[in-house]
């Protein structure tokens, strides 16, 4: 079974997003620095206000690794992976799909699906945008 | 000497270790004693004399079990350091301010693992995935979609280092082509009589890429144990001291357990914020370096911290490595022993062990201005980190 992700109070809000087709980041309501991965406090202002906002979803591929070996639990190889700038500014780790090994680059326009997992957890997922 | 620095006030007077295998065929906490019983040995000291142990986080035998099965009759000092391999260089640091403060005498830095033969590091930990802890909040942005392997995570800024520099598969093969020559001649290596071309290493398959499998070290089974006391001590004892010149941690901005992705640069910033610290510490410099053990899980990364240590500019280690240049006899030889590529995995405690050998003049693969000068010895890459000059 593919691993779940630990889930707590700062992140609750980005997982209950892909639950509802949304890619959130997080925003600091005092400052409106975005930020991923989040955390409980802004580090450029000090603030411990969160918020997020709902990404479009279209990123670019700042680099990207296909994952041969070993297996890997819940999952077929090879796994295109990416670190993907999101248009808003963060950047995050993506699952890519429906590209072969070969057509994935940098620079490529990416744009996030979700994939439901079960009642509970939804995974963000990237296509050739 | 000013009382407000670490440098030259400790040195490494003993060094052990077991074999280094695949399957050592006992516990993980017996191979530790046997290493610290080796270290002790080396320099003319019992368990009697240690009041101080030192590890990782990450090992699985505790001081106090150590300490049992050695007869250590008291412990003054106990400590371990976080971060996996980045942990190295770092158990040294502890045992060199403990012993430069009187807190303890006699410290021993330890680790040892069937790390082979039991778990193996290499493999997709859903353990890691789950630690009930800041570090398994974080591995929430990386495992469930799949990346999860040291490998894969390297590959991630191997591919962004690749693509900003120019630099090829073969240049990190380099790497991997130097460390394999030098364990060919170490009869502790696992590698021993085993040298590989460039064409071996681009034949090698694909685990993650663009990281070919030669550009990943080894799963190893062993230990390895260091010991340090003050400088006026390591006078009196058997061997030569390596005196600690320098000792450093380093933690980046936006600092991440191998995820650091989110940083404008996702190079190794961290290991640059060692090496200014080992340099001011030391008063030395690049250039007064005749070699270097440089921390080589993955070959990419040890491009990268030439770069960030300051022998050469950012993205210029791949023309720095060319023809030879970190292989015995060239400019500056790197891992003398092998490496972890080709000596065996143990956590970069085997890397501090021979830059000690060095600084005695009795590594297999000596480096001859060393023994009258300076090593440099890093910790692992991609996790905040740690870094030693040792001198003789």
């Amino acid at each position: 079974m593919a691993v779940r992700p630990m889930i707590n109070r700062d992140s609750q809000y980005f997982w209950d997003g892909a639950l509802v087709g949304e890619l959130r980041i997080q925003r600091c309501n005092a400052c409106g620095v975005l930020r991923h991965p989040p955390g409980p406090a802004c580090p450029d202002c000090g603030a411990l206000d969160r918020g997020h906002v709902v990404a479009s979803g279209l990123g670019t591929v700042f680099s990207y690794v296909v994952h041969r070996h070993p297996p890997v639990p819940g999952k077929e190889l090879p796994i295109l992976l990416a670190l993907i700038d999101l248009d808003e500014g963060v950047r995050m780790v993506g699952e890519i799909t429906d590209l072969t090994d070969t057509e994935l680059e940098i620079g490529m326009r990416v744009r996030v699906d979700f994939t439901r997992v079960d009642d509970e957890l939804a995974m963000p997922i990237w296509r050739r945008a | 000497m000013s009382a407000r620095t670490l440098s030259g006030r400790a040195a490494i007077a003993g060094i052990g270790q077991t074999e280094f295998s695949k399957e050592s065929g006992r516990s993980e906490l017996q191979l530790s004693v046997e290493a610290v019983h080796h270290a002790l040995r080396d320099c003319g000291l019992t368990p009697a004399d240690v009041d101080g142990l030192v590890t990782f986080t990450m090992d699985t035998s505790s001081e106090i079990a150590v300490a049992r099965e050695l007869g250590i009759p008291e412990l003054r000092f106990f400590s371990r350091i976080n971060y996996g391999g980045g942990a190295a260089c770092g158990t040294i640091q502890q045992a060199a301010m403990a012993v430069a403060t009187g807190v303890a005498d006699v410290v021993v830095a330890y680790r040892g693992f069937n790390e082979r033969s039991g778990n193996r590091f290499g493999q997709f930990s859903t353990a890691v995935a789950q630690q009930v802890n800041t570090n398994g909040l974080d591995n929430a942005w990386t495992y469930p979609f799949g990346l999860g392997t040291p490998a894969a995570t390297v590959a991630m800024q191997a591919r962004r280092y690749m693509h900003e520099y120019g630099a090829t598969s073969r240049d990190f093969g380099a790497v991997a082509v130097a460390d394999r020559r030098h364990a060919a001649t170490n009869p502790n290596a696992f590698f021993h009589g085993k040298p590989i071309t460039i064409e071996d290493h681009q034949a090698s398959r694909m685990i993650a890429d663009p990281l070919h499998l030669l550009d990943c070290c080894q799963e190893s089974d062993g230990a390895v144990a260091i010991v340090v006391v003050s400088a006026e001590r390591a006078r009196d004892l058997a061997q030569k001291p390596a005196f600690i010149a320098a000792a450093a941690q380093g933690s980046g901005r936006d600092q991440f357990v191998m995820t650091s992705y989110y940083r404008d640069d996702i190079g190794i910033p961290e290991m640059g914020v060692v090496g200014r610290e080992l340099w001011r510490q030391s008063g030395l410099s690049p250039a007064d370096m005749p070699m270097a053990i440089l921390y080589d899980h993955f070959t990419p990364y040890v491009l990268m911290q030439l770069e960030e240590l300051g022998f050469c500019g950012r993205g210029e280690a791949p023309g720095f490595i060319a023809d030879g240049a970190i292989e015995v006899g060239g400019r500056l030889p790197l891992n003398t022993h092998g490496g972890q590529l080709g000596e065996a995995y143990i956590h970069g405690m085997n890397g501090i062990a021979e830059g000690v050998r060095q600084i005695r003049g009795t590594s297999v693969n000596p480096v001859a201005a060393a023994s009258s000068s300076a090593v440099l010895v890093t910790a692992g890459t991609g996790v905040p980190t740690s870094g030693l000059i040792l001198q003789a």
